[in-house]
């Protein structure tokens, strides 16, 4: 019913950039004529806990939230985080996967392991994961907080939204100094 | 001109569009942005009053003095603002008054999950309630028209979900603002003795007529006719989430949540078969519907609890129990957590060891109930921390001497922790009351408050004594220290509790996340791997970059493991170095 409308995902930890890329996408399907909702939890990000943004475009969006298994797209800034969300992912989902990992309290202080073979278990069970190391790609772009940014460059790939477009836009959400390397990051995000 | 705006903008704008230039609010998730957007417009009055019982008092004074006034709350602020709001709606508000609640329907940041569609009914005050960023701005806007068209305060409900999603906004050109100010005298409107709100009174239930003949024509209550099969009736966010997954269905949605239009009620039932209520939370709209004589299908069906997405729409109409197929992977979770640096963790570290009891409030530290610091053992609402340490203190006699404390934050105790701090004195009180003072209103994003010396505007104003103000009170013990002293801090509450009457510690250190901070940021501190003896007394401070991994046991040591520094988060705030035995930490 929904199959005009496409619903992507991005989770992580608070922190990572996770809202900003999300406001760039949006704005970027904006700008290439999509109706497009974006909705987000972040109560307590600040203080460490885990941030989710729902993005959904197409003709006409009703609801910001997609519904469970229904996420098109998943873009995980934080390699374990992706497990917490499988029950939104359709079957038919694409996966990018950095990563990163940060470690929860219970795994800080040794009550509890970080989770292991997670890309082995995501690959067995979805068609498309794409692993991506986005902290050492930011680092070669310039900076490691465009992380968030070479994440956006990855799942442009899997978006109907033309390069220039996305071009306008980071020119767009960032300062003068910054737009450079942000554009890098963008492209190393593409090609990886 | 379109433009990506969440709710909260969007309502803000909205405000500014009606050529409204007045706004007061106490900041709470999910409402905070929309004043502190709203301040950034041109020629705006706005201000963040020290609760919002006042903001509401200030909204009204302004409208009583002709100019059109906004007053902006969390769900939970309502209930501290009841009392002028219930009495408003009797003296009408003379210019508008439009009074924004954001309620959070699954508690993402508050106490409890009060649905405050209920105030429009109890108070007999008319309630819009928006389903998106769009809507938030157009009904804002609705709400001052009704507001000046019926001599009547206006609700606009909004939710997390519909305060903090974006969507695309048509923005208009302003409208500019109107000086209608003036003094006027009216004693049978605006002095409310009984005899005149007797008077009053009757006026209120005849507005509710007109506002209910007025529901039946207002253009956002809206009725969609197409397959007649199955009718929703439904109102704000919840409607989007079934045109979602029921776009074919018949459907009145309703933008005017109170008073409820009768007529249009009846004339959609007579077009549909099926007749489904959706909303989140109470069934409000379901309760009147059925008063009407209306078979309904309503909460046998969707819960009553937590915010709805369009799955559990779609899964309850169609009756689907069906389990997901993709189970959710059981993995750590990720409690939020104090910051790296944060200067309550020092003294919930310390409250934790003492085997106090720990009446707590609304602010940042309330999250040190959780291990490792299981520093506070009540939250109940802003500012109950002081009356129940007090209410404890006197109930246990001398068993609790020397147990009981209250903290509270130094937004929360301007909030409401005055008066109880003045009962405590008057009614000779034996609890300590720790003020934790980072100077700001940290929780919800740093707002200024009467105690930071700057207004929302960013105006340089008289800074509240917080030391001066306890005193007069009537606080005699009183003493000021800094939480990332520990042995100050433990040594500073052992004495005052050992006291007899009331005393207050003002725990005084700003917010490291607070712009003005004077405080350099330290060097990260290290753990030397050879003095470590992986004791893990440094975990018990909970602290984000400290972390613990196993080693090698190596013959003839008892060490399992170490601890080690994240440098990338450690700011070098010194409490780790002050529990360690073994000074293995610079």
């Amino acid at each position: 019913m929904d199959n005009e409308v496409k619903s992507i995902l991005l989770a992580g930890v608070g922190g990572q950039g996770i809202l900003r890329a999300s406001d760039i996408m949006c704005e970027a399907l904006m700008e290439a004529g999509f109706d497009v909702k974006k909705s987000e939890v972040h109560g307590m990000a600040q203080r460490g806990g885990c941030v989710t943004s729902h993005v959904r475009y197409g003709s006409k969006v009703y609801s910001p939230l997609a519904k469970l298994e229904s996420i098109d797209i998943i873009i995980s800034f934080e390699k374990m985080e992706t497990m917490r969300y499988l029950n939104y992912l359709s079957k038919d989902a694409s996966l990018i996967v950095n990563s990163e990992k940060i470690y929860p309290p219970a795994v800080n202080i040794g009550d509890l392991p970080y989770p292991k073979d997670i890309t082995k278990l995501l690959q067995e069970r979805y068609k498309t994961v794409q692993k991506i190391d986005a902290t050492e790609l930011a680092q070669k772009a310039g900076n490691v907080k465009a992380a968030n940014v070479v994440l956006l460059g990855a799942i442009s790939n899997l978006m109907e939204i033309n390069s220039a477009i996305w071009e306008k836009i980071i020119k767009k959400s960032f300062p003068e100094k910054l737009i450079k390397m942000n554009l890098a990051a963008f492209q190393i995000g593409k090609t990886a | 001109m379109k433009v990506l705006m969440s709710g909260n903008e969007a309502i803000a704008r909205g405000v500014y569009e009606a050529g409204v230039r007045f706004a007061a609010a106490y900041p709470g998730t999910p409402s905070t942005e929309i004043l502190e957007e709203f301040s950034k417009y041109e020629g705006v009055y706005a201000e963040w009053s020290p609760n919002e019982k006042v903001a509401v008092e200030v909204a009204i004074g302004a409208a009583l003095a002709g100019e059109k006034a906004l007053a902006v709350m969390k769900h939970v602020g309502v209930n501290v603002a009841a009392d002028p709001i219930f009495t408003v709606s009797y003296t009408g508000t003379n210019s508008a008054l439009v009074i924004v609640s954001a309620d959070d329907p699954s508690l993402h940041s508050s106490q409890n999950e009060q649905d405050n569609r209920n105030y429009a009914k109890f108070a007999k005050i008319p309630m819009l309630e928006p389903a998106d960023a769009q809507e938030a701005k157009e009904f804002v806007k609705l709400a001052f028209e009704i507001s000046e068209k019926f001599d009547t305060p206006v609700f606009l409900r909004s939710t997390t979900r519909v305060s903090h999603s974006k969507s695309l906004v048509s923005l208009e050109e302003p409208l500019p603002h109107q000086d209608k100010t003036r003094i006027s005298y009216n004693p049978e409107k605006f002095v409310m003795v009984p005899a005149y709100a007797r008077l009053r009174r009757v006026e209120v239930e005849k507005r509710l007529v007109n506002l209910k003949e007025y529901a039946e024509i207002f253009s956002e209550n809206k009725m969609e006719i197409n397959n007649p099969d199955v009718g929703i009736i439904t109102a704000g966010m919840p409607y989007n989430y079934a045109k979602d997954v029921f776009p074919d269905y018949s459907y009145l949605k309703l933008g005017m949540v109170y008073p409820l239009p009768e007529k249009l009620i009846r004339e959609f039932v007579a077009k549909v078969k099926k007749i489904y209520v959706v909303e989140e939370l109470d069934p409000f709209l379901e309760e009147q519907i059925k008063a009407m004589g209306i078979k309904v299908i309503g909460k046998e069906i969707f819960p009553y609890t937590n915010e709805f997405d369009p799955g559990i729409i779609e899964n309850a109409i169609n009756k689907s129990t069906k389990p997901s197929t993709a189970s959710v992977q059981n993995i750590p979770s990720r409690p939020p957590n104090l910051c790296p640096g944060c200067p309550h963790r020092g003294l919930f570290y310390v409250l934790g060891k003492l085997k106090v009891f720990v009446a707590g409030d609304i602010g940042c530290y309330t999250l040190s109930f959780m291990k490792p610091l299981e520093g506070l053992h009540s939250c109940i609402c802003m500012g109950a921390s002081i009356g129940m340490a007090h209410g404890m203190s006197k109930a246990l006699k001398e068993k609790g001497k020397g147990k009981i404390v209250g903290v509270i934050g130094d937004s929360t105790f301007i909030h409401s922790g005055i008066t109880p701090l003045l009962n405590m004195a008057y009614n000779k009180s034996n609890a300590l009351i720790i003020i934790c003072d980072n100077s700001t209103t940290a929780m919800t994003g740093m707002q200024e408050h009467p105690a930071t010396g700057y207004t929302l505007l960013g105006e340089k104003t008289k800074q509240l004594d917080l030391k001066v103000l306890v005193s007069a009170l009537g606080i005699d013990n009183i003493r000021v220290i800094d939480p990332y002293d520990l042995k100050e801090t433990r040594n500073a509450i052992k004495e005052e509790l050992a006291k007899d009457g009331p005393s207050v510690i003002i725990s005084q250190r700003p917010c490291v996340l607070f712009k003005r901070s004077k405080l350099k940021t330290e060097r990260a501190l290290k753990i030397d791997p050879d003095k470590c003896t992986g004791c893990k007394v440094c975990l018990g401070l909970g602290c984000p970059p400290i972390s613990w991994q196993k080693i090698e046991k190596k013959e003839g040591s008892k060490r399992e493991g170490i601890a080690m520094i994240d440098e990338t988060l450690c700011n070098g705030c010194g409490l780790c170095m002050q529990v360690c035995k073994f000074g293995s930490i610079s």
